[in-house]
């Protein structure tokens, strides 16, 4: 009797699938003994789950080529993973054309999303644990949480870089992760990282034994970790008052008296500070200049917010890249500053403001990087 | 203490002294709340000279009653009265750096009832929201299955569908507070919280078409089609219960900021696995440990270790009116009212303190009270000009009381971001103005 590989008969099923479905050309192509012969093997192979006749018509089989093109998740043991391989020093070169716009030359930067790298050490490589989790007084970059090295070139390859996801080739990937690593000591600057040496590298993640389900909020059965009673009377002494906000966050959150609905049983208060509410009444109506003016400046500025600009510019503070203000300043007296703005955002560039480049935004209509660079000339308000 | 001087600042309208009473009102409004709060309010204005015959707002012809209205079909999708245009979704300043990794807030202090309007529930993305053509829409199911299918929306609604109520929490929700007081009103605090009715197909039925392998499925993998490629592990066991498909949220199909056309509803379950743009669902023998279950949405415990895959959003109640940012108007009656909700089952009853949990009372349920979904409560409170501190505090079919934020503390710390389901308090001052507390 001839043995059966398990998997050779899972494939030879889900060929078998296709055309056993009516609508399939090759149904009726195929000889009423084979079809019989393959009906046989399905009913032997009974811990399928099977209702695929329940709704005739509705659906149809994936082919391979479409499975491959989705099926890209990378799980803990690999599986998934693409043969590649990537050195530290591509990785760099990657790195400072697509990701430091946002997450600094080292990753280090905090302006755009939380730093990438630091707060790791070479006890916390051999231990397996950051004890920097442990200081309430430090923050949390991604090094110092990730304990499956699949998780970050997953995370990289489905979704970075941010404003073009999916982009990045698998050497570029396996290149960017471990440059990533480099600037965290987990692998040294002559790395090559590849798809036989991550389990390597995953024995070396700094918090590779950070995490653990014990808890009780993984399923409805789970056990929760508090355990309140519901006394009624006399429950507990005097409330004492631990936290509330301070009076200089009163309007941190604007007006709330303009958050809340203007009949019922309460008004919202009015958290506007005495100064600024005097001078909101001084706008006159007849300026309608002005009014224009604004209008036009908030149709940019949302134009700015859609295209994630303001993600690497502040209007006027500096964060990745200059500040639109900065940049109105610079070209006060350029009369060739349209042209070479509209240049700069169509096609990027680097060296006008410091060493990151500026990404190519090659997605934006003319219109929009035209309305965008008068915006940022008339002073970005 | 005399009748008076209970009911306080502001005098009872009787009969004889109404006109004055309101007019006395509205300067106190003025001066509370200032032109914000009063210049879109519309109050009698000649109050004195109406004086004996009563309220203008009765004796003087109104215009919608003397005129023509507007025609039918004005706006070919309804739009709220102009009179609601402060309740609107908003961000909480300095919480996120970019609009398309961020959240918006449902405004959950003029909320009534159990649903949440669709032009009000909580956004969250990661990587921006898009409106995907629908006729281009596909969904994959794959993995330990016989076939690997794919499916149109026009397949997915000819099968049979299901209509559900369940509510999403992110798994974040109130996560700012779990140090201090940080954000002013319960659209900041409890927010990211919304109620629809859902409609699609059950997960089990796709898993049934494909033919999953029943002695190695363990978990179900979910990933959106936007650039996130959002992805979350569910178990097997849950995907057969009660998780949909679902393309519909209260009565029309998605809005593309809650995942048009397809997204998941995963009851009981925080919202980052309610995956939206749903395109592919992988079944498989070991969860993903994908981004947002080994980097976000782990719970840091003080010892410094992450507790990874705590999905589950415990009962939590809160009070939405009397909450912070509000101001009452006068002394006397008040209706306090508030959501309770569990990812574990049913709302069994919902207690409500007005001296910061010292002494509690059972507040009244309304009807429905579904299962993982928002239960409304209320429970009359006469108020009479001291301060007060207000809390609400549910109980689950399972028995469990919704903590106090020490309770929490003592075993989570404070780091741990998700999961803060406290019992909120909110502080009525002298002057009427309510404001977010935390008591011990």
């Amino acid at each position: 009797m001839c043995k059966l590989d398990k998997h050779a008969l899972q494939y030879a099923l889900q060929h078998a699938l296709q055309y056993l479905r009516p609508s399939t050309d090759l149904h009726n192509r195929l000889r009423p003994g084979v079809r019989l012969m393959l009906c046989v093997v399905l009913m032997l192979f009974t811990t399928y789950s099977v209702a695929q006749t329940k709704y005739p018509g509705v659906g149809r089989a994936a082919t391979a080529a479409e499975v491959s093109a989705w099926d890209i998740d990378v799980r803990a043991d690999f599986k998934g993973l693409p043969k590649g391989s990537g050195s530290v020093k591509r990785g760099e070169d990657v790195w400072e054309a697509k990701c430091a716009s946002c997450h600094g030359t080292f990753g280090e930067s905090n302006q755009t999303f939380p730093p990438l790298v630091g707060g790791t050490t070479a006890t916390d490589i051999a231990n397996g644990r950051v004890a920097a989790l442990t200081k309430p007084s430090e923050g949390r970059t991604t090094l110092m949480k990730l304990s499956r090295i699949s998780t970050l070139w997953d995370y990289i390859n489905r979704a970075m870089p941010w404003n073009a996801p999916q982009t990045l080739s698998v050497e570029e990937v396996y290149a960017v992760t471990a440059y990533i690593l480099s600037l965290g000591n987990v692998v040294p600057d002559d790395f090559v990282l590849s798809d036989q040496n991550m389990a390597q590298v995953q024995a070396r993640l700094p918090n590779r034994f950070g995490l653990h389900m014990n808890h009780g909020l993984w399923s409805v059965q789970g056990k929760p970790d508090t355990n309140n009673t519901a006394c009624m009377h006399n429950c507990t002494q005097q409330a004492q008052l631990r936290s509330e906000l301070p009076e200089h966050a009163r309007d941190a959150h604007g007006n709330l008296a303009e958050q809340q609905r203007l009949i019922g049983p309460t008004r919202g208060t009015v958290t506007t500070r005495v100064a600024s509410a005097a001078t909101s009444t001084t706008a006159t109506s007849s300026d309608t200049n002005a009014a224009k003016s604004s209008t036009a400046h908030a149709e940019a500025r949302a134009l700015a917010t859609k295209h994630a600009c303001l993600s690497c510019h502040g209007i006027a503070n500096r964060l990745v890249g200059p500040s639109f203000q900065e940049i109105a300043k610079r070209h006060q007296t350029d009369n060739q500053a349209n042209t070479k703005l509209a240049q700069k955002i169509r096609a990027g560039g680097v060296g006008a403001w410091g060493n990151i480049p500026m990404p190519a935004q090659a997605h934006l209509a003319d219109d929009e990087i035209n309305r965008l660079v008068q915006w940022i000339l008339s002073g970005a308000r | 203490m005399s009748a008076r001087k209970f009911f306080g600042r502001i005098l009872p309208a009787t009969e004889t002294a109404r006109v004055p009473t309101r007019s006395s009102r509205r300067r106190f409004l003025q001066h509370t709340l200032g032109a914000a709060g009063a210049a879109t309010l519309a109050l009698p204005s000649h109050a004195a000279d109406n004086a004996a015959q009563g309220d203008p707002s009765i004796l003087k012809p109104q215009p919608h009653r003397i005129g023509l209205g507007q025609p039918v079909a004005t706006f070919g999708y309804g739009q709220p009265s102009q009179w609601e245009k402060n309740l609107q979704r908003r961000q909480s300043p300095g919480l996120t750096r970019v609009t398309q990794s961020s959240v918006a807030f449902t405004p959950l202090q003029g909320s009534f009832g159990i649903l949440t309007p669709n032009g009000l529930h909580f956004e969250r993305h990661h990587q921006g929201w898009w409106d995907i053509d629908p006729s281009q829409h596909r969904l994959m199911v794959m993995g330990l299955v016989k076939q690997a299918r794919v499916y149109t929306m026009d397949d997915l609604m000819r099968l049979p569908s299901v209509s559900r109520i369940h509510f999403i929490e992110c798994g974040a929700n109130t996560g700012m507070e779990w140090g201090n007081v940080a954000v002013p009103s319960v659209q900041y605090t409890h927010g990211m919280l919304s109620c629809c009715e859902f409609t699609g197909v059950r997960l089990s039925t796709l898993l049934d078409l494909s033919g999953f392998h029943k002695k190695t499925a363990r978990f179900v993998l979910a990933e959106g089609g936007d650039g996130s490629g959002l992805s979350r592990s569910i178990s097997i066991e849950q995907a057969l219960d009660d998780v949909i498909v679902a393309w519909a949220m209260n009565g029309e199909m998605l809005r593309p900021e809650n995942g048009y056309p397809l997204r998941l509803v995963v009851p009981g379950a925080q919202g980052v696995s309610w995956v939206k743009w749903l395109r592919r669902l992988e079944v498989g023998d070991q969860r993903w440990d994908q981004r947002e279950e080994v980097l976000h949405y782990v719970d840091l415990m003080p010892d410094g270790m992450h507790r990874q895959y705590t999905q589950i959003q415990e009962a939590k109640s809160v009070i939405t009116s009397p909450s912070g940012g509000q101001t009452l108007l006068d002394h006397g009656f008040y209706n306090v009212t508030g959501l309770a909700w569990s990812g574990r089952g049913r709302v069994k009853r919902v207690d409500v303190s007005v001296d910061g949990g010292r002494n509690w009372r059972t507040a009244r349920l309304e009807t429905p009270i579904l299962s993982k979904a928002l239960t409304r409560f209320n429970i009359d409170w006469q108020w009479n000009g001291q301060p007060a501190i207000l809390q609400s505090r549910v109980i689950d079919e399972t028995g469990y009381v919704q903590p106090t934020i020490g309770q929490l503390r003592a075993v989570r710390g404070t780091r741990s971001i998700y999961h803060n389901n406290m019992i909120q308090s909110w502080k009525v001052a002298e002057n009427g103005e309510v404001s977010n507390v935390q008591v011990g």
